[in-house]
């Protein structure tokens, strides 16, 4: 009997193969593996049913404060919205899940159609020309887009916006330490017309939650022969005017708010879109459409020759392996949303956002700093921020981030349509009552 | 065969439909944004829910997956990808877990990230390892910065040289760049051997890494494993193992025992992670205890009772917005606790079985690359097939046409009509028997009537495809008529 159930082998099956190969037993096909090191004791975890992992797991889980968590205020990068059923339902159909990266087309048309309808909803979500077909996540397309535009440009200074994150910062350093990069921040751009720059990273709405002025800054950016990117929020375009009518030349998302849990941060699907001219400098796979020898509509991965595959140390990135499925949930969310969905959640978003700030506003002890925000705005507080999550999340209630300084305590709250009236108006009254 | 022809979203859309009912805003209103900043109009779909799940149901449809059809996939280890990890997954704790939450409430995501870390490093033998990396080709540059930090912190920046093979992965080489390493490659033996001499004429002080794939991309095992890590490191340079190919080694050998001092695993090939149709992965870099002080961040530790994050001493930085792609971590863990020691290396025991007696049947029909035993793969040649005007391509589709997914063709670069085959511990013999009947058959075809070859597919959704089109002329959005 095998130890697995996910082998179908039985003892005389192997008995049988040896026979037909010629080999006594097992051992004698591992004649290359140097004799002293062949089989090594492995000390691991004892084996578990399928019985026991699930009871284990779930005991692993209960240990997460999420496993009781009623409604979440949390976001800085990893959003909550609803997943609708057709989503959930989609993602489970083993004929996506269990498929390869579709290099034979005949055989994946499946995977490579939903990836043009991915294409096609962003680019019209975006409003830009160009999308790929998905990246890791939302700050290694941001680095991977600054790479991108210093190829165009043939100019290694990134410019970094202060609406930029520290984390995704540091994504851009890790990605760009290796190649003669040099990162500045915008307050250090020279005045001087003359100077020239490869781009000018923003993200809109930024850090904070506030909406910025990109096409100001790209008008500031394409004087200076650099190229704009935008890294945004894509619930909020729903509402917010998108980057391709914002004169920006590349943008990127985190596209996990589109119908991907947060998962502790992933897996998530990075977005990446540019303008057409840019296209042979986009890292990742691309679908395109075309026809088959009886000129029949069909899909397949192209514009191949920028990637790993075949061109090695000169491809436009390492990246193979990216988040084709991640792509299944984010175009299903996209085609179930619609226009008119994706705009509702978007202004609802919004809307309770704005309330709870201006209720929070009012209680004495709290101070709303933010101005024009999307749905993520921060509070400035006498209280140890520690002390408001953690009354908070004795009512089950996951508060907002930490983003206290050296001068004064700060906490950040993202609103969503999943944070109902009824929590918003509960962690008000929470929150009002004296904090110690 | 029915039509299967869907019409794209958009040609199918009309006004006034919708398919899902949405909250309102229940809340006073407030003022929306300047006009400056607000949207006009969207442009997407608008269908009803039936014709929703009609339309991507039937296009699953329209794929080959594990779930449906053997994919003897060479490299790509295109094992069953278990439900129970799905449902394991799924679980709420897990999936509405907030990755900016502080460490006192994920205590149970950090457990399990500590004991994958640990349970990986024990498999490898390299026992510092960091999940970070969101797929094999980050896990590759994970450890390429690694190994550059490495020198730089011994006074040795001038090292910037990656040796690779010339059999390797395109990842290996692109990785190389993105380090800003120069890659100089190795040749390879005609049975995937690192070229000795070649290595020792080309191993210098400015070597800061090789990159080695063990098992080879031939399938096989490095035979003179032992003398080039010894090479390598008599030289001051590291070695880096690909793991792309480690479901061969499973309780049969370690990486860090070999002298390896850095590699990557693919959780979704290796540790049964489904691909998705490519992606998402994720590619944890293992390294020596040496290097631990130099892995990405957040790292996991166990502080007293607690698990904690952390940033190594000389971490090489951040290489993603998280922790990695933790949903797969999860997967990848519930497979390796649904196994356990004795569990794994049946896993890797059944591969190998399986390769050889693919390799020893069709041996006979098709040009093998090497005599030796090979290790969870076989690389074949369509040499003999090419003499009759069937190329590796062709029975590529020949095979698709049959209920088989092709396996990787034209990899290795170094084999001329390449057919790389992983039939993975998953499949019964009488699967791997039609297989080898299908193979069989077609050979025989391809000297009695090879039209019926190069013809293929005719049994799948569409014919071969017009891809030069597709480039020439790229159409990568749905445009209005």
């Amino acid at each position: 009997m095998k130890n697995s159930p996910y082998i179908p082998s039985t003892d005389l099956d192997q008995k049988e193969m040896l026979q037909t190969i010629g080999a006594k037993t097992f051992k004698d096909l591992l004649n290359d593996v140097p004799k002293k090191m062949l089989f090594p004791a492995l000390k691991l975890k004892e084996a578990l049913s399928e019985q026991e992992l699930v009871e284990f797991f779930e005991l692993m889980a209960n240990n997460n404060f999420a496993s009781k968590s009623i409604s979440s205020f949390m976001g800085g990068g990893a959003y909550n919205h609803y997943i609708p059923s057709t989503v959930k339902s989609m993602i489970q159909r083993g004929e996506f899940l269990t498929s390869y990266t579709p290099y034979q087309p005949e055989a994946s048309q499946g995977t490579l159609q939903v990836g043009f309808e991915f294409q096609s909803m962003i680019a019209q979500l975006f409003d830009m020309e160009v999308c790929n077909a998905g990246m890791y996540d939302g700050p290694t397309a941001l680095a991977e887009a600054a790479l991108m535009a210093c190829r165009i440009k043939r100019n290694n200074t990134v410019v970094i916006h202060s609406s930029i994150p520290e984390k995704s910062l540091e994504v851009i350093k890790a990605y760009s330490k290796w190649q003669d990069i040099e990162l500045i921040n915008y307050d250090d751009m020279s005045n001087d017309e003359s100077s020239e720059y490869g781009c000018l990273l923003v993200q809109s709405p930024n850090q904070y939650g506030e909406i910025e002025d990109v096409e100001k800054l790209a008008d500031e950016i394409h004087s200076k022969n650099g190229l704009i990117v935008q890294h945004t929020y894509p619930i909020s375009l729903g509402l917010l005017k998108p980057p391709g009518q914002l004169s920006v030349d590349i943008a990127t998302a985190e596209g996990q708010p589109l119908g991907v849990p947060v998962s502790f941060g992933g897996p998530f699907i990075g977005l990446l879109t540019c303008k057409k001219e840019y296209i042979r400098q986009l890292p990742g796979r691309i679908i395109g459409q075309t026809v088959d020898k009886n000129n029949k509509v069909s899909y397949a991965l192209t514009l191949q020759t920028r990637e790993q595959h075949i061109r090695r140390e000169s491809a436009t990135s390492n990246i193979c392996t990216s988040t084709q499925l991640i792509g299944l949930m984010v175009a299903v969310y996209l085609a179930t949303m619609g226009p008119n969905g994706i705009k509702s959640v978007a202004e609802t978003s919004y809307h309770r956002a704005h309330y709870f700030a201006s209720e929070l506003d009012k209680i004495d002890d709290f101070k709303l700093v933010s101005k024009n925000f999307f749905n993520e705005f921060v509070i400035e507080t006498k209280i140890d921020v520690s002390k408001i999550n953690k009354v908070l999340l004795k009512n089950n209630i996951e508060g907002g981030i930490d983003i206290s300084d050296k001068d004064s305590n700060k906490i950040m709250f993202a609103v969503t349509e999943l944070n109902s009236p009824e929590i918003i108006r509960k962690t008000i009254d929470i929150l009002g009552e004296k904090i110690d | 065969m029915i039509n299967k022809e869907q019409t794209l979203l958009m040609n199918q859309s009309k006004k006034g439909r919708k398919a899902i009912n949405l909250p309102s805003i229940g809340v006073p209103e407030t003022s929306l944004p300047d006009s400056k900043f607000l949207r006009k109009d969207i442009e997407l779909p608008e269908v009803a829910q039936l014709d929703l799940i009609r339309y991507f149901t039937n296009l699953s449809s329209l794929n080959y997956s594990i779930d449906t059809n053997f994919y003897p996939l060479g490299s790509c280890t295109m094992k069953y990808n278990p439900k129970i990890n799905e449902q394991i997954s799924a679980i709420k704790g897990f999936a509405s877990s907030h990755p900016n939450q502080s460490d006192e409430n994920i205590q149970g995501n950090l457990e399990i990230m500590y004991d994958l870390q640990n349970e990986l490093g024990e498999i490898t033998g390299l026992p510092a390892v960091s999940l970070a990396p969101l797929a094999g080709a980050q896990g590759e540059y994970a450890g390429l910065l690694i190994a550059r930090e490495y020198h730089n912190h011994n006074n040795q920046k001038n090292r910037n040289i990656a040796l690779i093979p010339d059999s390797a992965h395109g990842t290996n080489p692109a990785s190389a760049s993105m380090a800003g390493l120069d890659a100089v490659t190795i040749k390879t033996t005609n049975e995937g051997d690192i070229d000795l001499e070649d290595l020792k004429n080309k191993v210098n002080e400015n070597v800061c890494v090789l990159m080695l794939t063990l098992p080879s991309t031939l399938g096989l095992f490095e035979p003179n494993i032992l003398e080039i890590t010894k090479i390598i490191h008599d030289n001051g340079g590291l070695v880096y193992a690909d793991g792309a190919n480690l479901n061969a080694l499973l309780g049969i050998t370690k990486f860090g025992e070999l002298g390896i001092d850095i590699c990557h695993s693919n959780l979704h090939k290796t540790f049964s992670t489904p691909h998705g149709g490519g992606g998402p992965g994720s590619g944890p870099v293992m390294v020596a205890k040496f290097l631990e002080k130099y892995l990405p961040y957040p790292h996991i530790k166990k502080d007293g009772g607690k698990f904690i994050q952390y940033k190594p001493e000389f971490s090489v930085g951040r290489l993603n917005g998280f922790y990695g792609s933790f949903g797969i971590l999860v997967r990848a863990y519930a497979y390796i606790r649904s196994l356990g020691a004795e569990g794994l290396r049946e896993i890797s025991e059944n591969a190998i079985i399986n390769a050889n007696y693919i390799q020893e049947r069709l041996k006979e029909h098709y040009e093998l690359t090497s005599s030796r035993r090979c290790m969870h793969e076989t690389v074949l040649s369509a040499s003999k097939q090419k003499e009759d005007g069937v190329k590796a391509i062709d029975i590529a589709k020949k095979l698709l046409d049959e209920g088989f997914h092709a396996p990787t063709m034209y990899f290795p670069l170094i084999v001329e009509e390449a057919l790389m085959i992983e039939p993975t511990e998953s499949e019964s013999k009488e699967t791997i028997d039609k297989f080898i009947t299908a193979m069989i058959k077609i050979s025989e075809l391809s000297k009695t009537n090879p039209d019926e070859i190069t013809n293929a597919p005719l049994n799948l959704p569409v014919e071969r495809l017009d891809e030069a089109q597709a480039a020439r002329n790229p159409v990568l959005a749905w445009e209005k008529k």
